[in-house]
C-alpha cells in the first residue's frame, strides 16, 4: 500500500530531473538562437564590410575646354554634329596639361589609362543637354579607373616613405635622371633587395631537391627525364639569382617583380630603375617633373611594398594619382554611380540600376501571373472542387511542383515562351512568366493551407443566412485567408527575386549597359535582375568588382527587406480575429 | 418494440391531433459514406412551436435537423434519402436552390458563429445578399427589428459599427439569431443553441426562442432534457439513428411509451 508521503516522495525525486531536463532544452533553444545570430551578424558584417570600397568613389576634375571646332564639327551645333565632337581627346589634353613633361607615346597611354574612355559618352551627353557650354571651359567630373580608386582606397599596397635627412643632387628635371648622395643612403636597398634574391633562389634550390628526389624514386623513364630537366632549370635561376645577389657587384637593378621605390625630390617624383655606385647613386626616370635641380636633403624614398607584377596599376600611374590627389584634383565621395548606373564593364562605372528595374519588371509580371491564378486555384481545389481521384492527382502533382529544380522551370521557358511562342529572349516579361510558373506551386500550397485554417463556422454561418458557395468564398473566407494567402505569395515571390538559375536559360544573364524603361514597353527590352548582376560581378575579371558584388548583395538584401516590411504591414491590416 | 411503419404512422397521427404541421418527413435515410446515419425516420414538425430532439451523442439528433436546411450538403460524403416538405414543397430535390431553401430556414449553431464584422454587417448580411432591402433606411430598420426580436437591441443600439466578435457569448448567440431573423425565415432551426453559454445567457435564449415561437417553426437540438422540458412543445427522441418516440413534451416526459426513452430520460444512459 502506498501512502501519501511516499508518492510525495517519489514524485520530489524526479521534480528535480524534470526541471533539469526542461532547463536543458531551454539552454539548447537559446544556444540555437544564438548561433543562429551570430552567423547572420557574421554573414552581414562580413558582407558589409567587404562591399565599403564599393561605396567610395575617387573622382576627378578638371577643366575640359570644348573647343568649338573639335566639339562641333559641322559647326551648326546641331546634335548629328555635336554626337561627332572628338570628346575623349579632349579628356586625353585635359588630363595631358597636368603633366606637361610626359612625352613618351608609351607613357601617355599609361597616363590615360588612369580613366576609361567611357567617360567621353558623358562628356558627351552634358553638352548635348546643355549646347551653351560649347567653346567654354567647363570642369569636367568623372570616376578615376577602378585600379587607381583602389590604391587610392589603400587596398592595392602598402607602402612607406622614409626621409634619410642627407643632402642629394639629382642630375635633371624630367626624362633620365640620376641622383647622386653624398653618402651610401641607398645600400639598404641593396641589401634588401640581395636578401629576397637570395630567398628566391634559396627556394628554387629546395625545389629542384625536390625534382631530383623525385626523379631518383621515378619509375617510367620519361618521368626521369623531364623531371631531372626541371631540376636542372631551378638550379641554372637559382645560380643566376646568386650571382646578382653576390655582394661586391658595383650596382643592382631594380625588377618588376620586387617591391618598388620611388624617390620624391624637388615637387617631382623620381622612379629607382637601378642603384649604383656602392649605393650612392639612384638611376631612373622621372615620373613628375622636379622643379629644379637643387641639392637639397628634404627628399624621400618611398616603398612601394607590392611589386608592379603583381598589381594592375603601375608605379608611374601611382605617382601620378597621387600628384593629382596632393593638387586637389582628386576627391573621394560617395559612389553615386553604383546607384545611378546600369551595368558596365568598368567597374567604377557599373551600378545596380539597370538590375534593380529588370528585378521590378520582372516581379511585376511574376506577381500579376502567380498571384491571382495561384488563389484562383487554391479556393477552386479547396472550396469547389469534388474530392475525388483527378483532384487527387493534381494535388500531388502541384505538390510535386514545389520540388522541382528551379533551372527545368527555365528549359521550359526556353522551350516553350521563346523557341515556340517567340518571346523575346533576356525580357522581363519571359522571366517573369518563368518565375511565375515557379512560384505557382508556393503561391498555391499557402493559399490552400491559409483557407483551411478558416473555422468551418464561418463557412457555416454565411451558407445558414443562404449565401451562395461563391458568396461565402468571396465575402467571409478569402478576407480570413487574405493574411495568411499574402504571406505565402510574399515568400513565393521572395524566393522568385532572389532566383538565379532559370533566368540563365532565358538568356538574362546577358550584359545590359542600359537600363530598361520602367513602362509597359520596358517588359520586352533585355535586362537583367539583381541576382543575375550578383553572379556576374562575382565573376568580373576587375579586382574593383569584387566589393562591387558585396554591394549588391546588401542592395538586394535590403530590397527584400522591404519587400517583407511590406507584407507585415498588409498582413496588420487585414488581420482580423473571430 | 413497434417496427418503423407502424411507429411512423402513431406519430404521425399524435402530432396532427394537437397543431398544424410545417414539416414533414418522409422516409428520411440519412448516409455519410457507406455508414448510416439515420434510419427512416418520419415526422409532422409543428408550425408556431418548439419541437425538440434529444437523445444521446452520435444518435443522429443534428444530422436529421441538417437536413430540412439541406446543410449536410457541405459535407463531400452525405447522401439524403427521402422527403422532406415545408409546407407541401419537396425541400430534397436538385430543383430546389439550397440558397432560396436557406433563406426560408434559418439556422443557429452550436457555437456562436458571428462573422468577424461590425454589429450591423452581421445582421444586415442576409438582407443584402439577398436583396430584401430597398435602401439604406430600409436596411436600418431590418437591423433594428432583427436585433429587437433576438433581445439585443438595447443592448448594442450605441455600437452597432463595432465587431461582432466582442460580444459575451451569450450575446453572439443573440446576434447570430437576430442575423437568421434578418432574412425573414419561416423555419429557424438551432442546434444545441446553450451549450457554449452560462445559465444566465442560457435562461434569456431560452426566454427569446420563447418569444420567436409566436412567429416561427422552431426546431431545437438539445442535450439538455430541463431546456427540452422547458422550451419545447413537441419532443422527438432519437437513438442510433433511429426515430424512437415522438410527441407532445408533457407525454415525453412524464408518460414514455418505449422503454428506452423512459431509461434516457431518468438518466440511466446517455
Amino acid at each position: 500500500m502506498i501512502n501519501r508521503t511516499d508518492i510525495q516522495a517519489a514524485v520530489e525525486a524526479r521534480l528535480a530531473k524534470r526541471y533539469r531536463a526542461e532547463g536543458r532544452f531551454r539552454m539548447f533553444g537559446i544556444l540555437a538562437i544564438m548561433a543562429a545570430i551570430s552567423v547572420l551578424i557574421l554573414l552581414i558584417g562580413s558582407i558589409a564590410s567587404q562591399s565599403i570600397p564599393a561605396f567610395r568613389v575617387n573622382e576627378l576634375t578638371l577643366p575640359v575646354t570644348l573647343e568649338t571646332a573639335r566639339v562641333d564639327p559641322a559647326g551648326d551645333g546641331s546634335e548629328a554634329s555635336l554626337r561627332r565632337g572628338a570628346y575623349n581627346s579632349l579628356l586625353q589634353e585635359a588630363l595631358r596639361d597636368e603633366f606637361p613633361e610626359i612625352e613618351d607615346r608609351g607613357q601617355l597611354r599609361e597616363l590615360f589609362g588612369l580613366y576609361t574612355p567611357l567617360n567621353s559618352a558623358r562628356l558627351q551627353n552634358q553638352v548635348l543637354a546643355n549646347p551653351g557650354l560649347v567653346g567654354r571651359t567647363i570642369d569636367f567630373t568623372f570616376p578615376i579607373s577602378d585600379d587607381a580608386d583602389l590604391y587610392l582606397q589603400g587596398l592595392t599596397t602598402t607602402s612607406g616613405e622614409v626621409a634619410p635627412g642627407l643632402m642629394a643632387t639629382p642630375s635633371g628635371t624630367s626624362g633620365e635622371v640620376r641622383i647622386f648622395a653624398n653618402s651610401n643612403v641607398f645600400s639598404p636597398i641593396v641589401s634588401d633587395i640581395r636578401e629576397r634574391l637570395a630567398t628566391q633562389a634559396e627556394e628554387l634550390e629546395d625545389r629542384a631537391e625536390r625534382y631530383e628526389t623525385r626523379a631518383a624514386n621515378a619509375a617510367g623513364e620519361d618521368a626521369r627525364v623531364s623531371l631531372t630537366r626541371e631540376a636542372e632549370q631551378a638550379r641554372t635561376r637559382a645560380a643566376s639569382l646568386r650571382a646578382l645577389a653576390e655582394p661586391g657587384s658595383p650596382s643592382v637593378d631594380m625588377s618588376p617583380e620586387l617591391p618598388s621605390r620611388l624617390i620624391r625630390m624637388n615637387g617631382g617624383i623620381v622612379h629607382i630603375d637601378r642603384i649604383t655606385d656602392s649605393g650612392r647613386t639612384a638611376e631612373g626616370r622621372v615620373l613628375v617633373a622636379l622643379e629644379s635641380t637643387t641639392p637639397g636633403d628634404d627628399w624621400t624614398i618611398w616603398t612601394l611594398d607590392t611589386p608592379q607584377a603583381e598589381r594592375r596599376i603601375t608605379d608611374a600611374q601611382i605617382a601620378w594619382a597621387e600628384t593629382l590627389r596632393e593638387r586637389g584634383r582628386l576627391e573621394t565621395g560617395f559612389n553615386t554611380y553604383l546607384f545611378t548606373n546600369a551595368d558596365s564593364r568598368e567597374p567604377e562605372l557599373a551600378g545596380v540600376l539597370g538590375a534593380v528595374i529588370g528585378s521590378a519588371l520582372t516581379m511585376l509580371v511574376t506577381m500579376f501571373l502567380a498571384v491571382p491564378i495561384g488563389v484562383a486555384t487554391a479556393v477552386y481545389l479547396e472550396e469547389f472542387a469534388p474530392k475525388n481521384r483527378l483532384t487527387g492527382f493534381i494535388e500531388v502533382n502541384i505538390n510535386n511542383l514545389a520540388a522541382v529544380p528551379s533551372i527545368v522551370f527555365g528549359l521550359l521557358g526556353l522551350a516553350v515562351f521563346i523557341s515556340l511562342f517567340g518571346l523575346p529572349r533576356s525580357a522581363p516579361l519571359v522571366g517573369g512568366m518563368v518565375l511565375a510558373l515557379m512560384t505557382l506551386p508556393t503561391v498555391i500550397i499557402s493559399s490552400r493551407a491559409a483557407l483551411k485554417a478558416v473555422p468551418p463556422s464561418i463557412r457555416e454561418a454565411a451558407l445558414g443566412v443562404g449565401a451562395s458557395r461563391l458568396q461565402t468564398v468571396v465575402h467571409h473566407v478569402l478576407p480570413l485567408a487574405a493574411p495568411g494567402i499574402l504571406t505565402g505569395s510574399i515568400i513565393g515571390l521572395a524566393q522568385a527575386m532572389g532566383e538565379t538559375a532559370p533566368l540563365l536559360m532565358i538568356g538574362m544573364v546577358a550584359f545590359v549597359a542600359d537600363a530598361p524603361s520602367l513602362s509597359v514597353g520596358g517588359l520586352t527590352e533585355p535586362a537583367t535582375v539583381m541576382p543575375v548582376q550578383i553572379f556576374l560581378w562575382s565573376d568580373g575579371a576587375e579586382r574593383a568588382f569584387e566589393p562591387r558584388t558585396a554591394a549588391a548583395i546588401l542592395v538586394l538584401l535590403a530590397l527584400m527587406i522591404v519587400f517583407n516590411a511590406v507584407a507585415v504591414f498588409l498582413r496588420r491590416r487585414f488581420e482580423r480575429r473571430w | 418494440m413497434a417496427d418503423s411503419g407502424t411507429r411512423s404512422s402513431t406519430v404521425y397521427h399524435d402530432a396532427a391531433k394537437t397543431l398544424q404541421g410545417k414539416i414533414t418527413l418522409d422516409g428520411v435515410n440519412v448516409f455519410y459514406g457507406p455508414k448510416q446515419a439515420i434510419h427512416d425516420v418520419s415526422m409532422v414538425i409543428p408550425d408556431r412551436s418548439v419541437t425538440a430532439f434529444i437523445g444521446p451523442s452520435g444518435c443522429g439528433k443534428s444530422t436529421i435537423l441538417r437536413t430540412i436546411n439541406r446543410m449536410n450538403e457541405t459535407i463531400d460524403i452525405a447522401r439524403t434519402e427521402g422527403s422532406i416538405r415545408i409546407d407541401g414543397d419537396e425541400v430534397n430535390s436538385k430543383a430546389v436552390d439550397p440558397v432560396i431553401l436557406r433563406a426560408r430556414v434559418g439556422m443557429v449553431f452550436q457555437k456562436p458563429n458571428p462573422f468577424p464584422k461590425s454589429i450591423y454587417d452581421n445582421v444586415a448580411y442576409g438582407p443584402r445578399i439577398h436583396g430584401l432591402a430597398s435602401g439604406k433606411r430600409d436596411l436600418d430598420a431590418i437591423v433594428e427589428t432583427s436585433l429587437k426580436k433576438a433581445g439585443l437591441w438595447d443592448e448594442v443600439a450605441d455600437r452597432l459599427d463595432q465587431p461582432g466578435t466582442g460580444l459575451s457569448g451569450g450575446q453572439q448567440q443573440r446576434l447570430v439569431i437576430a442575423r437568421a431573423i434578418a432574412v425573414s425565415p419561416e423555419v429557424i432551426l438551432m442546434d444545441e443553441p446553450c451549450s457554449a453559454l452560462d445559465p444566465i445567457a442560457t435562461a434569456k435564449i431560452e426566454e427569446l426562442i420563447d418569444e420567436l415561437r409566436e412567429n416561427y417553426c422552431i426546431v431545437i437540438v438539445t442535450h439538455s432534457m430541463a431546456q427540452a422540458a422547458r422550451v419545447s412543445q413537441m419532443t422527438a427522441f432519437f437513438h442510433m439513428g433511429d426515430l424512437v418516440e415522438y410527441g407532445p413534451t408533457e407525454d415525453i416526459f412524464t408518460n414514455p411509451h418505449e422503454p428506452r426513452t423512459q431509461d434516457y430520460i431518468t438518466g440511466r444512459f446517455g
